[in-house]
């Protein structure tokens, strides 16, 4: 599918899109709005993320990044706005569906062990009543071998090392073999070693067509790994591949004074030597 | 045969023997069904649903002499508390969603107001001229004197439900618990679960009423689960170990109470728990005092050692009376301080495994592997023996180790 026009700033006031969501979006979101008491986190966003490709979402801290995530899996409420998965409705495309939550947001000293953790990933398969037999756990072992941690699957979770919980929670969400994978600030407080094993892990599922969308912070390596960007500063800034989007003009508009200017030339120079 | 073997072994009486079993399965559903409670990190919400249980059992009464029955029917109290626990319940969840308020402080308004509520009731009641309203108090601190076998067939009956619903519902429970975010996003009603988790918790505490009492039965929902922690590294195995941490803390304290004359059964149950929680705090092999302070001792006496030895091995003097203490009880220094041969070929080795961590550190590619240095980790744990034997190669020559005392 094609992407849209870069949208720019001047067209932040739009309210709502009422396009329906092309059919092959792994994830189409439009008018979304949140809200924390009376003040908007996310203010009427549209966006459509493209199949195939790895996005990221940038924006300054508080800008609503790891929020529009939440509140598009419904793990937040919304206060408006449409959610579609691969053209269905969200709520009837959960299994397709893979999200890697931000690695503060649960507590390490829960008594489970790291392959028990991955295998949370299949309890949706597996049910409520029927036993985890051999093949789950080959299953699961499978996955913590693509991140690099077999040799500590029955280690306590609260033993491993930030990098490490990174990897678990992304082996329990390539259990689920989905189609779309969400994941919030995966190389946030991660050693170099593991960003590596990461990144590979996601060109990896580029590579198998599944689509993946990251929360990402670090704006120097948003060119070396993703092909899209989607800028928000509670409001949709812009979005489109590297090229068309990740432009100095976009940044400036998302993160206001708060970069430097030469800061933002730096980051957008080798791309637009390249085009 | 003394009173409390006779107790334990069910010979001292069938009401004594009614109550063990009661107590014993009452515990065993409590602990099992309050695990997620605790993993939840929602254990005091469960102490306001307990007391939210008196003004329904009040009501209850009343409703019950009103429509000219006895008003000491079990089943119809049960029903009473049950309703105004969720009544309770319901507040709370309302409270800390729909204001400000933090859940701690929805709980201690819940659990006051319902409480003082309640013992407005009772003692409305005790100045009521019709019904039997003997024994309506004893919901607050439990009892056993009139346990009838309906009694216990109750506890059975519904902890033996409350274990199944845990058992079913431990998956979710356990997502819920561990990673709501997560939990959510992947299709489970988070809501749905806190609720059925809830129910769980207000089901045994219901059944648990006459019993044990509203005041103490939420440590018999609590300590289990919490001694069981110490034992387990699995969340499903934390479930059974709470269950039978509850189950022998019922019967047991049952038994006790039944030995001798006027101990509280509910009191005496809680206390036998609480006994097994400290024993677990102080000597689990993992988690327990005793073992992270024997883990610090080991800890700090092979740091010594090693300084110690490094010390040595550069030909300085040791000073510190620790260091000496452990250097000397492994017969590597005498009693003046002069190292033995032992402890002379001991710092030789050690000094050479730094110059052998050296070259690692300047050759071998792997930071993975030389990024484990610590002081104390033997190399040999780290490197294969052809890479030491290597790192030998470029040391060369024997041990270049000032073994010479001398300052």
């Amino acid at each position: 599918m094609k992407q849209a026009a870069i949208t720019l700033a001047a067209d932040r006031g739009r309210v709502h899109s009422p396009a329906a969501p092309p059919e092959d979006s792994p994830l189409a979101i439009s008018g979304l709005t949140v809200s924390y008491g009376d003040k908007p986190a996310v203010f009427s966003v549209d966006a459509t993320f493209a199949p195939e490709a790895m996005t990221a979402i940038i924006g300054p801290n508080g800008a609503g990044k790891s929020t529009l995530l939440k509140a598009s899996l419904g793990v937040i409420p919304r206060v408006s706005g449409e959610v579609t998965v691969f053209g269905r409705p969200i709520e009837r495309a959960r299994e397709r569906i893979a999200y890697v939550p931000q690695r503060a947001s649960v507590d390490w000293d829960f008594p489970t062990t790291v392959i028990d953790v991955v295998l949370m990933g299949l309890y949706r398969r597996i049910g409520l009543v029927r036993r985890i037999g051999r093949a789950n756990r080959d299953t699961a072992l499978e996955c913590l071998d693509r991140v690099g941690m077999a040799d500590f699957a029955h280690r306590q979770i609260g033993q491993l090392s930030g990098g490490q919980q990174q990897r678990v929670f992304l082996a329990r969400a390539l259990a689920q073999d989905a189609d779309l994978y969400l994941l919030d600030e995966p190389f946030a407080g991660v050693d170099a070693a593991t960003e590596r094993a990461i990144i590979d892990v996601l060109k990896a599922l580029k590579a198998q067509s599944r689509a993946v969308v990251c929360v990402h912070h670090d704006l120097a390596t948003v060119r070396a790994y993703f092909d899209h960007v989607f800028l928000i500063n509670v409001r949709r800034i812009a979005q489109g591949t590297v090229e068309e989007a990740f432009t100095s003009e976009n940044l400036q508009a998302t993160y206001g004074g708060r970069l430097a200017t030469g800061h933002i030339d730096q980051l957008s120079l080798p791309g637009q030597q390249v085009s | 045969m003394n009173p409390l073997a006779e107790a334990l072994l069910l010979q001292a009486g069938y009401n004594a023997a009614l109550v063990g079993i009661g107590a014993g399965l009452l515990g065993f559903a409590a602990g099992a069904a309050g695990t997620f409670l605790f993993l939840r990190k929602r254990a005091l919400v469960s102490d306001a649903v307990a007391h939210a249980t008196l003004p329904g059992v009040g009501l209850a009464f009343i409703v019950m002499v009103m429509a000219g029955g006895d008003g000491r029917n079990l089943l119809g109290l049960l029903a009473g508390s049950a309703v105004s626990a969720w009544v309770g319940l319901w507040l709370v969840q309302w409270m800390t969603r729909t204001t400000r308020l933090s859940e701690d402080a929805a709980i201690g308004a819940v659990l006051s107001v319902f409480f003082g509520l309640g013992i407005v009731i009772l003692t409305v009641i005790q100045t009521m001229s019709s019904g039997r309203q003997a024994g309506l108090e004893s919901f607050l601190l439990g009892s056993t004197a009139g346990m009838l076998f309906n009694d216990a067939l109750i506890i059975a009956i519904g902890g033996s439900l409350a274990v199944i619903a845990t058992w079913l519902l431990r998956r979710p429970m356990t997502l819920v618990s561990f990673d709501p975010d997560y939990a959510a996003a992947s299709g489970t009603n988070v809501d749905r679960i806190d609720l059925a988790m809830m129910g769980l918790v207000m089901a045994v505490t219901v059944i648990g009423l006459k019993l044990v009492g509203l005041i103490l039965i939420i440590a018999l929902l609590i300590i289990p689960p919490v001694t069981a922690r110490f034992w387990t590294e699995r969340s499903d195995h934390v479930i059974w170990w709470a269950g039978i941490f509850g189950g022998v803390s019922g019967y047991v304290g049952a038994a006790i109470s039944a030995s001798a004359p006027a101990l509280p059964t509910g009191a005496i149950i809680v206390l036998v728990a609480a006994g097994l929680f400290g024993l677990s705090l102080l000597f689990a092999p993992a988690r327990g005092v005793a073992a992270a302070v024997l883990r610090h001792r080991r800890f700090q006496w092979r740091v010594h050692r090693r300084q110690g030895l490094l010390a040595m091995a550069r030909a300085e003097p040791i000073h510190d009376p620790f260091t000496l203490r452990v250097l000397g009880s492994e017969g590597l220094v005498r009693r003046d301080g002069v190292p033995t041969d032992a402890g002379r070929a001991q710092a030789a080795k050690i000094a050479r495994d730094e110059r052998r961590w050296d070259v690692a550190r300047q050759i071998h590619l792997d930071a993975g592997l030389t990024g484990r240095y610590d002081g104390l980790t033997p190399i040999e744990q780290v490197f294969t023996p052809d890479e030491i034997a290597e790192f030998d190669a470029r040391i060369g020559g024997p041990a270049p180790v000032a073994t010479q005392g001398g300052h």
